[in-house]
């Protein structure tokens, strides 16, 4: 079927360590359809051509960390008419926002040795906090699938079936035995959102959470279990606090027993 | 002395059958074409999977049951079921959890439907408990009772050959006996088997029972054998680890609806839907449309859903069950209440699934005992 004219497609990066661009790069298969359906304007992982704006779909990896990524992002949503942070950096301002819960200062003082040439935020955050967003996909990294569905959904204007449920939904689905009711090993799938297939619970692990909180996702409840069950504080501190640190719900959580784990320290 | 192979079993007899000869059994029915489900030690559990023969099956264990907690234990003897329902139920293979309903694709103008292509398989169940059998009995009203039969179920179901294994051990968040469903087995199966230590006594439940029992050998039930069977399922009447007073359930859970104890077990539940997942009865399913790259080719798919995600309900722009304490209670209130006005029946089975493979444990027994205990809280305190 012939469009009238091919939708310009636009990757960005921002702080991130590529590897959600490289699920795009990786569906060798289907990427040449995509090049026949979509025109890639931007896409400096994979090309140097640089084609103009306006972008019709804009795909962005990476956190909002320096003041210039401000201007950038703000930019880029002028010139895009649809926005998709990729991954858990785009999304929730992923590990790198582990430095939110210190002052960045001391980082900086420590790591480089002229620190007055760093331009840094206080905070390492999602594109949400600056700009619009008109989707978000989850995962650190994305996945395949869910990436060529989302960008099915955009070209055949419909919804994308991406699920916003917990993991524990696609595991059940798939069979696998319940790790945390079965083995005692600390799971993160019942507040975490699908869209792995439950990658971990299937090769015996618990859920990572690499996906970031589902819905409505009940962390307190889930670690008052663990705790009561052999787990510490610090433990859940570690446990919370990983690609998705900063999400809302994930950071609450965090914080709510790194102040168990240090009462003193609690203002 | 006559010999023991030469005999016509018919429904309702009784049998005596050595164990080693449920192999003879298993063969007999995949002489019949038949792919064999049952009970098999998987990821730490014991499953539903395709046996071959009887040392696939968990013979010498059983498991160990409580609210969020599941493990194996070895028996002290080599019984061959041992053991209460684990994480899997029959569902799965009679209503598919992910399953393709057709594809689309475009040819010129038009385009081609393409509906699935391989044959439904026929399977038998082995080992399906009494609470299993009421539990296929009320997805038979869910998907064949009414004008539009589901032809997914329909196709599984029609070619189902049942072997009913009846308990001879309650886990410990089994409450059949609470709600009529077990442990003895309802009619429905086509053999149903009760382990003695030393043997199996088999009741044929149909002439497709009896026709397959016509290969096996095995000698008429003796009284003693009828009295050890009896004896067995009073023991496990007696020994569930869970209990439920139904007593006018439906009518106590309606007239709390405000109740407090809805917001409380909603601080703990985690809204994961696990619960349902393994709910041999829950029912509910999504359908999702594909569509590719290209726009060439559609595919429809359907998928298990739960009514604790908020997507269940979303109509017109925003989900109508926003709370976790909505949506707890409309599952709880489903299965023991509105299920009767539906479909006539109970819509729990008493299996305790729910409250073992919950990962914080939630219980439903608990949760109605405590409404119970408090009925009216919420109705007396505003009036
Ligand atoms: S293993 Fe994890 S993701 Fe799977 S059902 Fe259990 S808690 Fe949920
Ligand atoms: S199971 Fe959890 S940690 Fe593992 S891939 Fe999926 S979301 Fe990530
Ligand atoms: S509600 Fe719970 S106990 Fe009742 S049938 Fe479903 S899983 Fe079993
Ligand atoms: S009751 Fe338990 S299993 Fe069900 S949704 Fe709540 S936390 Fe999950």
């Amino acid at each position: 079927m012939a469009r009238r004219r091919k939708p310009k497609l636009a990757v960005w990066k921002f702080a991130s360590c590529d590897g959600c661009q490289l699920t795009l790069l990786d569906c060798e298969e289907e990427l040449l359809t995509l090049a026949g359906e979509v025109e890639i304007a931007y896409f400096l992982e994979a090309s140097r051509a640089v084609v103009r704006g306006p972008y019709d779909l804009s795909l962005v990896e990476g956190s909002i960390s320096t003041p210039e990524q401000v201007d950038q992002i703000r930019e880029i949503r002028r010139q895009s008419r649809f926005l998709v942070t990729i991954g858990a950096c785009a999304t929730a301002g992923g590990i790198q926002a582990l430095r939110n819960f210190a002052d960045v200062r001391g980082f900086l003082d420590l790591v480089y040795a002229r620190p007055e040439y760093i331009k840094t935020l206080e905070k390492s955050l999602p594109a949400s906090a600056y700009v619009p967003v008109d989707f978000e996909l989850r995962g650190c990294p994305i996945g395949k699938g869910p990436l060529l569905e989302l960008i099915s959904a955009f070209l055949n204007g419909r919804r994308p079936n991406i699920p916003n449920h917990s993991v524990c939904i696609e595991c059940k689905r798939r069979g696998i035995v319940c790790v945390m009711v079965a083995q005692g090993i600390p799971c993160l799938g019942p507040v975490t959102q699908a869209g792995c297939g439950a990658l971990c619970p299937a090769y015996r692990r618990g859920c990572y959470g690499c996906f970031g909180p589902m819905e409505t996702p009940n962390p307190a409840s889930l670690g008052d279990w663990l705790l009561a069950h052999g787990m510490t504080s610090p433990d859940l501190v570690r446990l919370f606090r990983t690609f998705n640190a900063y999400a809302p719900a994930f950071r609450e959580a965090g914080d709510r027993y790194a102040e168990a784990a240090n009462p003193d320290r609690s203002s | 002395m006559a010999d023991p192979e030469v005999r016509i079993p018919a429904p309702g007899s009784l049998w005596r059958m050595e164990k080693a000869q449920l192999q003879t059994l298993l063969e007999a029915l995949a002489q019949q074409g038949y792919t064999i489900i049952g009970p098999r030690i998987q990821e730490g559990a014991i499953v539903y999977d395709e046996i071959r023969q009887i040392s696939d099956l968990p013979i010498g264990w059983t498991d160990e049951q409580d609210g969020g907690y599941y493990r194996l234990k070895r028996r002290e003897d080599e019984a061959f079921f041992g053991y209460a329902v684990g994480p899997h139920s029959w569902k799965r293979f009679l209503h598919p959890p992910v399953f393709s309903l057709g594809q689309a694709r475009r040819n010129g103008q038009g385009f081609e439907w393409i509906p699935p292509a391989d044959p439904p398989p026929r399977y038998a169940f082995l080992g399906v408990r009494a609470c299993e059998l009421h539990a296929i009995a009320i997805l038979d009203r869910v998907f064949m009772g009414g004008p539009y039969v589901d032809p997914v179920y329909r196709a599984r179901r029609e070619a189902l050959f049942l072997i009913a294994v009846q308990c001879t051990t309650a886990g410990g968040t089994c409450f059949c006996a609470s709600m009529g469903t077990g442990p003895k087995a309802p009619p429905g199966a086509d053999l149903i088997l009760t382990e003695l230590p030393d043997a199996f006594v088999v009741e044929i439940g149909t002439e497709r029972g009896a026709a397959l029992m016509a290969g096996v050998p095995c000698t008429p039930a003796t009284e003693a054998d009828r009295a050890a069977v009896e004896a067995r399922l009073e023991e496990t009447a007696r020994s569930m680890g869970r209990q439920l007073d139904t007593a006018d359930l439906p009518a106590l859970l309606y007239r709390n609806l405000e109740h407090p104890r809805w917001e409380e077990v909603a601080q703990r539940c985690l809204t994961c839907g696990n619960c349902t997942m393994v709910c041999p009865t829950c029912f509910c399913f999504t359908i999702e449309d594909l569509s590719d790259l290209a726009g060439t080719r559609a595919e429809r798919v359907r998928r298990w859903d739960s009514c604790f995600t908020t997507a269940f309900t979303y109509t017109a722009g925003h989900p109508i069950r926003q709370s976790a304490k909505a949506r707890y209670r409309q599952w709880l209130t489903h299965k023991l209440a509105s299920w009767w006005d539906q479909f006539g029946t109970s819509g729990c089975v008493g299996c305790g699934r729910c409250i073992t493979w919950c990962p914080v444990g939630i219980d439903l027994t608990e949760e109605v005992r405590a409404i119970r205990e408090t009925d009216g809280a919420m109705a007396s305190e505003r009036r």
